[in-house]
């Protein structure tokens, strides 16, 4: 456990007045304030210490029992007491926590704050946990690409509770789905918050994706190109022949309609698969071959 | 419209320990919608995350509710901005070498 030098979470000196802690506090809150930080761990976090340097320095009692321990808080006889009292209500709470499952079991105060002010201080520990509905969750789920190419079943667990879940296919990387009453319950009758997914999806296929439509790049023989024939190449779950008319050009494209990847929500619709022919040059040739190509240079500048 | 996703905001006043003319002033400025259901004040249970956003810039951080009409608009744009960025960089991963 660290000491935690409160003055300087805020900014200000240790003589600072209560209308100046007010005010660092005031002007902190409103910069990290996680309703103005939506998605930001950072913030949420800043927020969090600058809220319990405030609670701690706000408090006159609290403010005098922190100067008075200060970096040697662990020795102080109140403190003594305090980590005693603190270690049985956090027992007891632990207990009530588990029984009230789906509330918010994100740590509030530091370890420091916990054992030096839980128990002795009357304000501390109010927290910021539901009044009436319940605390939105957020939730991040990490998948493959080839997992989300078709709908599948999962079971998720949120605060110990079991959820389960049908990932519609085609879900984009960094979408977000809502899932209704799935929060954190709410007090006295309000409504339970929501569960906030966000899909983190790798792709380690040979395919890149953009919305619905899949890209790869194809070798194509330097012959076939030329004189034209017909190839095999992968799709996403499949493989299918493509015919290579004469003349093919480095770099040009085939659009395959509907080899693309599944369109959200939309059973049955499918993106199109992009490629992109890649001319292989021949290499290590034989005289013979050199002759031929030698032969066919002198046509070509004709 | 069914009654369990209508709360009165008589009931959300008691709970958030605000004034009722508070959550009219939000109604005039357009920045909650209320509605009426059993000849009750009400408004729609996905609403109040909405609502108690409003009662913590205003009580936790003493923004006006002219400030905080501007925040919910900036907010809002910076949201879609995301979502753009999250789109922008999809589409950036198709021009990176793997």
């Amino acid at each position: 456990m660290v000491f935690i030098d409160y003055y300087k979470t805020l900014g200000v000196s240790k003589k600072a007045t209560e209308k100046e802690i007010k005010s660092a506090y005031r002007r902190l809150a409103r910069k990290y304030h996680p309703d103005l930080n939506p998605d930001n761990k950072e913030a949420e976090q800043k927020f969090k210490e600058i809220n319990e340097a405030n609670e701690v320095l706000s408090d006159s009692e609290s403010r005098k029992k922190y100067d008075k321990h200060g970096e040697n808080w662990k020795h102080g006889d109140a403190q003594e007491k305090a980590e005693r009292a603190y270690q049985a209500q956090r027992q007891s709470q632990r207990h009530s926590q588990h029984q009230s499952q789906g509330q918010s079991t994100e740590q509030e105060y530091s370890d420091f704050f916990e054992a030096m002010f839980r128990g002795a201080t009357s304000g501390a520990g109010k927290g910021r946990g539901p009044k009436f509905k319940g605390q939105d969750y957020n939730a991040e789920l990490n998948l493959e690409l080839t997992d989300v190419y078709t709908s599948q079943k999962q079971v998720l667990t949120v605060n110990g509770s079991k959820i389960r879940l049908t990932i519609p296919a085609g879900v984009e990387n960094g979408q977000v789905i809502k899932i209704a009453g799935k929060g954190g319950q709410g007090v006295n009758g309000g409504p339970a918050g929501v569960l906030l997914i966000k899909f983190v999806i790798s792709n380690h296929t040979p395919f890149k994706r953009e919305g619905n439509n899949l890209y790869s790049k194809v070798d194509l023989d330097f012959y076939t190109a030329i004189l034209g024939g017909e190839i095999t190449i992968d799709t996403f779950n499949s493989k299918v022949k493509l015919k290579i008319p004469p003349e093919t050009k480095n770099e040009s494209k085939v659009k395959l309609k509907g080899q693309g990847f599944p369109v959200y929500k939309k059973e049955g619709e499918f993106g199109d698969l992009i490629i992109t022919y890649h001319l292989k040059t021949p290499s290590g040739l034989s005289e013979k071959e050199k002759e031929l190509f030698k032969e066919l240079q002198k046509m070509s500048v004709r | 419209m069914s009654q369990e996703k209508f709360i009165p905001t008589q009931t959300l006043c008691v709970q958030y320990n605000i004034e009722i003319a508070f959550v009219e002033d939000l109604q005039k400025m357009g920045l909650i919608q209320l509605e009426v259901y059993e000849r009750k004040q009400c408004i729609h249970k996905d609403e109040i995350g909405h609502l108690e956003k409003i009662i913590r810039l205003h009580y936790e951080l003493k923004v006006n509710l002219e400030g905080i009409d501007v925040v919910l608009n900036l907010l809002e744009k910076e949201r879609l901005m995301r979502d753009e960025l999250t789109i922008l960089r999809n589409r950036l991963s198709l021009y990176e070498n793997r």
